[in-house]
């Protein structure tokens, strides 16, 4: 989605603090500056450059009359707020307890083992991002995962390794 | 050209759904995209539109597309209503979910949509909230508290700006039934919105809505807009949370929308009295709320005419995990566990004998089958040592380690705390090594800082498998009676649970101590 963004991010250039100002002062223009917004503007952030880089905060935290502090700990609170950017793929594989009666765990050993990463990691050419998510709201058909945009249900380890080959082509 | 009907819910979606109604499209049928009816078995489900009526096949693959419209596709169903899993239910709040388009305001409207908002606006609030409150809708969101004191009590406060919010947080596995009518008949949700925002002195209202669920949030987003001359000057709008399950808790959910970490609040002051920005604040469960439009077009009492006890009305049950028919079962309270997971659910998927069931989400007890007689109903559930919660059910077969599953409950409270108390911040971390401990079976021997020749009153020798659970069971009492809110104060459910009702999965040290500690 954000790929080209995050290619850059990748590669190392962090000169982008005039960027980040410009989108602040874009989005409080659609948004307002009260604190309430501050959700909404990181989503929005995150939407955008694929990540909340740290840069970022004493933007945002300028706009909204917050305290750099204050901005700083609601992005490290929600754990949807990532610091580093994600690989060009991410896929999130459902950890809760209706999936885990449904055989989650060997779907877990098989993408750890087949990626070569743990739940969290991104792979070192930035391809893909292996992630844990607890419960998408589709417990009776699980084990479920999220790839990229796509919800898919009924995985098994097969379906898994087929799905992770495309994503690797 | 022949209407086809194809549910667009993220769960057949995720089964394949978009490729059916593609491969129908182009073999020349006219398809509505719908909610899903909610028994995903069936999923993708097609429905035709046949000189009998609609006549449903499930599931299809894309490639049958043919098939299903000359009508010879082997998975014909006939009439889905007529299915045993839906001619059973009692559907209130989702009688629409599945039938019609979900976007569609004419459809809605010739389905008995807004009749419950025209009344409600035709009568003073207070009538309103005596509706809401001789119905004895009680929230659906856990706590099980009678939904029209609720109301009367934000009524009441003082203050001429005041809020209505709808948590739609769903975090707990096993449950899906907010996302099913969000994505289903999300103008069902706006009406019981608006009614709200009627009776007690609201004109905005915010849904929250789990990051997790893309579908519902684009749905709501748009039928937001499109119905919003006809609940105006009610105003109404979308927050998507960012993945904190805690956020489901309603003081939390209100410093989020706030824009602040999701941390829960002290209580008193109530939500009611003193909640979104300082203000008066109605949060309910989308269900509750989503059960408002039928209690004012149909009348509170036709509501509390069916149900059990002090559980009136219908309940929306989720059947979730290892189960075969697994889905959205709306009945009337009731109804006993056993017949929810066996005859209704036909029991495991994997066809193994059913071992536990987990009732309420994360933080709800495990029970054996020997327990399947306990009849679906707040009070039972309490007495029995559990919750209904938000009524999901997860079924697991005789392969779950229960032991790995209390460790599982330790292990989210302490991904998931807030991190404003410490039973629950710390407590559920010491939990997970005391069970990681008890799993491997070896016995503690006392660490550094224990043997410090200052530490007088603490046993130096090696801790056997008893006194570490006696040690966890007094954990969960401190975690139960110490934190703030039910995610510190709950995880002792499922882990005593787990504990009391599967000793032998805790070793063979477990099963003397439990009956010693019940007494
Ligand atoms: C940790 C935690 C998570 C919760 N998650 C939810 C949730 O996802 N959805 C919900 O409606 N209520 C949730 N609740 C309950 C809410 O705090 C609150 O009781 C409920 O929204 C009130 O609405 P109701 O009266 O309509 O049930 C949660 C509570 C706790 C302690
Ligand atoms: S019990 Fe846990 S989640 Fe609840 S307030 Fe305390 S630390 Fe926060
Ligand atoms: S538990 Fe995996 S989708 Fe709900």
């Amino acid at each position: 989605m954000n790929a080209t963004r995050n290619d850059r991010s990748i590669a190392g250039d962090a000169t982008h603090a005039d960027d980040y100002a410009a989108v602040v002062a874009r989005l409080v223009e659609d948004m307002g500056g009260e604190q309430t917004v501050l959700l909404p503007m990181l989503h929005a952030l995150q939407e955008e450059f694929g990540y909340i880089d740290d840069l970022m905060v004493p933007a945002v935290a300028s706009a909204l009359n917050l305290s750099r502090a204050d901005v700083h700990g609601v992005v490290t609170f929600y754990h949807d707020f990532r610091r580093r950017p994600l690989g060009r793929h991410r896929v999130r594989l459902c950890r809760a307890e209706s999936c885990q009666a449904r055989g989650a765990a060997a779907v877990e050993r098989t993408a750890t083992e087949r990626l070569g990463l743990r739940m969290g990691e991104t792979s070192p050419d930035g391809r893909v991002t292996l992630d844990a998510v607890y419960c998408l709201g589709l417990c009776a058909t699980g084990p479920n995962a999220m790839i990229d945009d796509v919800p898919v249900s009924r995985i098994d380890p097969a379906t898994l390794d087929r799905l992770l080959g495309d994503l690797m082509r | 050209m022949t209407r086809v009907y194809v549910s667009q819910d993220m769960a057949a979606v995720a089964l394949g759904a978009d490729a059916v109604a593609e491969a129908l499209a182009n073999a020349g049928a006219d398809v509505v995209r719908t909610g899903s009816r909610g028994l995903f078995r069936l999923e993708p489900l097609v429905e035709v539109e046949m000189p009998e009526g609609r006549v449903g096949f499930g599931p299809v693959a894309a490639a049958d597309a043919a098939l299903v419209l000359d009508g010879s596709h082997p998975a014909r169903l006939g009439d889905v209503a007529a299915v045993p899993f839906f001619a059973r239910q009692q559907r209130f709040t989702f009688v629409r979910c599945g039938v019609i388009d979900p976007l569609s305001l004419d459809d809605y409207e010739a389905h008995g949509g807004w009749r419950g908002l025209a009344a409600a606006r035709a009568m003073p609030p207070q009538a309103a909230i005596d509706a809401v409150k001789a119905s004895g809708l009680r929230g659906r969101g856990g706590a099980g508290f009678p939904t029209g004191i609720k109301w009367q009590t934000v009524h009441d406060a003082p203050g001429s700006t005041k809020y209505v919010v709808c948590n739609a947080d769903e975090g707990d596995s096993g449950t899906f039934a907010d996302r099913l009518l969000m994505e289903g008949d999300p103008f069902c949700l706006i009406e019981g919105m608006a009614i709200a925002g009627h009776a007690v002195g609201a004109e905005r209202g915010y849904i929250y809505i789990r990051s997790e669920y893309p579908f519902a949030i684009r749905t709501m987003r748009e039928a937001i807009a499109r119905a919003a001359s006809i609940v105006a000057p009610f105003v109404l709008e979308v927050r998507v949370g960012a993945g904190a399950y805690v956020c489901g808790e309603e003081t939390a959910m209100l410093d989020s929308i706030e824009g602040k970490r999701g941390e829960v609040r002290a209580k008193p002051p109530l939500p009611a009295i003193a909640g979104l920005f300082g203000r008066p604040t109605v949060i309910n469960n989308v269900l509750s709320l989503a059960a408002v439009p039928f209690i004012l077009s149909k009348g509170g009492e036709a509501y509390a005419a069916i149900g059990f006890g002090r559980s009136r009305g219908t309940m929306p049950v989720q059947l979730a995990g290892n189960v075969r028919n697994g889905g959205l079962f709306e009945t009337g309270f009731g109804i006993t566990l056993g017949e929810l997971v066996m005859d209704i659910g036909g029991g495991t998927e994997s066809g193994r004998p059913v071992k536990a069931v987990q009732v309420g989400g994360p933080l709800g007890a495990y029970f054996p089958p020997s327990m399947f007689d306990l009849p679906f109903d707040y009070e039972a559930f309490a007495a029995a040592g559990g919750l209904i919660g938000h009524a999901g059910i997860t079924v697991f077969d005789d392969t779950v380690d229960m032991a790995h599953m209390a460790r599982f409950a330790m292990e989210f409270c302490a991904h998931e705390s807030c991190g404003k108390c410490t039973p629950c911040r710390i407590g559920s971390t010491r939990g997970v090594e005391l069970i990681d401990r008890l799993i491997a079976g070896e016995d503690r021997a006392a660490d550094a800082v224990e043997r410090l020749p200052q530490m007088r009153n603490i046993a130096r020798g090696t801790r056997p498998a008893e006194e570490e659970i006696e040690l966890l069971r007094d954990l969960c009492d401190t975690m139960k009676f110490g934190s703030l809110c039910a995610l510190g104060g709950f995880t002792p459910y499922p882990v005593l649970s787990a504990l009391d009702h599967f000793p032998q999965d805790f070793g063979a040290a477990a099963a003397p101590i439990s009956s010693a500690a019940a007494e």
